[in-house]
């Protein structure tokens, strides 16, 4: 099942803005003003999108730290998310939680976790809560090809299975866990393998082409809302850049990650599909400088900010504030 | 001596127990080709082979476990644990396993097992990588606990920790790595339980391990400047821990403070306050101060996480409050 030509477009979009959003958070972060570690999901825009098209704003999400294209594509504001970044009040954590930590429960994007598999067990029970509610709300979790080695991983997904609840658990196999190529870590050729163990359904897709990503993901969906129990999408990727800033990548070559740039960039493939059906490139130009101007926008919001006052540390950490 | 940073001081520590003993192996995260996030491990594997430097799959819980069994039938691993943080995704392992074997076998079996890793906040790592959790250690018995505060500190102890027979682990700070101090060529391990006093003083006792010393002694200079002439005690290690310099120090000083980027709330000062007050109470003239981080998690945006964390002004105060000064 193929998405139209205006899916398409709107797919490209969230692509597109991704982009454009971490390559500024970059900028940032070479200034000084993004802090901590910064993981990008460059290269990866695909499948973030794909999937976000075959979800509704009332499903569940919850990523990881390399999750700012799964959070925007699902609909996250970016002037939010911008303003997390720079760690101030008016972002979607209020600053508290910045890079590795997004969360928009309106757009049903629960917190995001910076634990390797911290996200695979509470997927389960987000998910069974809407079961339990009568509701065909789907849960996704993303996680890495380093993240199915966690125990918690496992649990998770037999959980799942025995539940029967509405999760789909993508399997965002970009090849390496920071620095470790996947033949280090594991003998399956496909993590697809594993769900077999806990008989669950399971799907391999080039994540680098969104309609193949979409495809695999809303028949997960389709499964998942008619109470068939949950789905294991291997989602096969790769990251353009280091695992973080100042990962210098000695563990792979120049070759390998230029191939890829060349050949299996998401954004250019889904670009030359739309040119294919007859969308001119001007109309692509827009689309990307729409994206590139709503991250200015962000950006500018939200360096006119102000940083959270000192007495929020209390605040958030109980239903009545924190005595210290 | 020669000035090494704390990263390659702990490379030395690592270089020279691997020669001396072929029991000892290495595993860990990206330890490998990439010599590990913090480049502590680099080169070792080229040096070593892959035997004896081993990569890991993101198995905290496995991986631990592991060198657990291998530590029991004779080897001597040292496992690397990327941010203490992930203490509890292993945490059956580290406490149920690591800490009980020795005792519940009636001493049949020893678990000789060094766990690395690194600690604490003002990166900006928000609640999740930014944690302090020597006192979770301290609180179960069985293992050893050592905190170095210097390069040499950090080569001294950890040489140590791989002459104990007993779980231990070495937590290094991620501030740390960079920083630079003079280093013997031939150093003998440092025996653990055995505190430094970093800086003499007469007038009030300041108590600490890790990054936190260098607070210590930055708000030392400052309080000698207001007339006040603080003694500075590095434990390095908190278990065993050394009670007898601080109460050597508190019968001179008669005030005391203790101070940690851990949470003050059942923080490992707590222990070492109600320690001074069980067997130095008679030499107090002041309650025993504390100083550490908030009773909150640790928020990523700068302002929020520089107020959260200890500093050597927080420092300063408490050892006003102890010497009854005005704030
Ligand atoms: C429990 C735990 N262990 C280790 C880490 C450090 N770490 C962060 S990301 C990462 C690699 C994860 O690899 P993968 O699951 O393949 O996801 P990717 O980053 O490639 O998207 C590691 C080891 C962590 N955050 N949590
Ligand atoms: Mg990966």
């Amino acid at each position: 099942m193929g998405l139209t030509t205006e899916q398409l477009k709107d797919a490209y979009g969230r692509m597109c803005l991704a982009r454009a959003f971490e390559r500024k958070c970059e900028e940032l972060f070479m200034q000084g003003q993004v802090r901590g570690s910064l993981h990008m999901s460059i290269g990866q825009e695909a499948s973030a999108a794909g999937t976000a098209l075959a979800l509704r704003d009332s499903d569940l999400l919850i990523t990881n730290y390399r999750g700012h294209g799964h959070a925007l594509a699902k609909g996250i504001s970016p002037r939010a998310a911008m303003a997390e970044m720079l760690g101030r009040v008016t972002g979607c954590c209020k600053g508290k939680g910045g890079s590795m930590h997004w969360t928009d429960m309106s757009k049903g994007i629960l917190p995001a976790n910076a634990i390797v598999a911290g996200g695979l067990p509470t997927v389960v029970g987000a998910a069974l809560a809407g079961k339990l509610d009568g509701l065909d709300r789907v849960a996704v979790v993303f996680f890495g090809d380093g993240a199915a080695n966690q125990g918690a991983t496992h649990e998770a997904m037999n959980l799942a299975a025995i539940w029967k609840v509405p999760a789909i658990f993508i399997c965002e196999n970009n090849l390496y866990s920071e620095m470790t190529p996947i033949g280090k870590t594991t003998t399956n050729k496909d993590l697809a393998e594993r769900a077999a163990a806990y008989r669950m359904p399971a799907t391999i897709v080039d994540a680098n082409d969104v309609e193949a990503m979409h495809a695999a993901v809303s028949e997960a969906v389709t499964r998942a809302r008619r109470g068939e129990g949950p789905t294991f999408i291997e989602a096969k990727t790769y990251r353009l850049v280091g695992h973080m800033i100042g990962d210098s990548q000695i563990y792979r070559s120049k070759d390998e990650v230029e191939e890829w740039r060349a050949q299996r960039d998401p954004i250019r493939l889904a670009g030359d599909k739309l040119i294919a059906r007859g969308v001119t490139r001007a109309e692509l130009d827009a689309i990307s400088a729409g994206a590139d101007a709503t991250v200015a926008d962000a950006a500018a919001f939200a360096s006119a900010s102000a940083f959270p006052d000192v007495s929020e540390i209390f605040v958030d950490v109980f239903e009545h504030n924190a005595l210290n | 001596m020669r000035e090494l940073t704390y990263a390659q001081a702990l490379r030395e520590a690592l270089t020279e127990e691997m020669e001396r003993d072929p029991n000892i192996l290495l595993m860990g995260e990206d330890i490998g080709v990439y010599g590990g996030v913090f480049k502590v491990t680099e080169g070792l594997m080229a040096r070593f082979g892959e035997e004896r430097v081993r990569e890991t799959p993101i198995s905290e819980s496995g991986f631990i476990g592991a060198a657990v069994g291998l530590a029991m039938m004779g080897k001597h691993p040292m496992a690397e644990l990327m941010f203490m943080d992930f203490a509890w995704v292993a945490a059956d392992q580290i406490f149920n396993q690591a800490c009980k074997m020795r005792q519940m076998s009636g001493g049949q079996v020893k678990v000789p097992l060094v766990i690395r890793t690194q600690q604490g906040g003002g990166r900006g790592n928000a609640a999740q990588h930014s944690q302090c959790l020597e006192a979770h250690f301290a609180h179960i018995p069985g293992i050893k606990i050592a905190l170095p505060s210097t390069p040499s500190d950090a080569k001294g102890l950890l040489k140590q920790a791989f002459r104990e027979q007993d779980p231990v682990v070495v937590i290094e700070h991620k501030l740390l790595y960079n920083t630079k101090g003079d280093v013997a060529e031939q150093m003998d391990p440092i025996l653990f339980g055995k505190a430094n006093i970093v800086r003499p003083g007469r007038d009030v006792t300041i108590i600490s391990y890790s990054r936190t010393v260098l607070h210590c002694l930055e708000a030392a200079t400052t309080l000698a400047a207001q007339g006040v002439d603080a003694e500075v005690i590095d434990l390095r290690t908190i278990m065993p821990l050394d009670m007898d310099t601080v109460l050597a120090s508190i019968r001179k000083t008669n005030r005391a403070v203790v101070a940690h980027e851990a949470h003050r709330n059942a923080g490992f000062g707590a222990e070492i306050a109600a320690r001074i007050m069980e067997q130095g109470f008679q030499h107090l003239d002041a309650p025993v101060e504390r100083v550490g981080a908030l009773d909150v998690p640790i928020a990523y945006s700068l302002p929020l996480e520089s107020a959260t964390l200890p500093s050597p002004d927080k420092i300063v105060a408490a050892a006003r409050r102890a010497m009854r000064m005005e704030a």
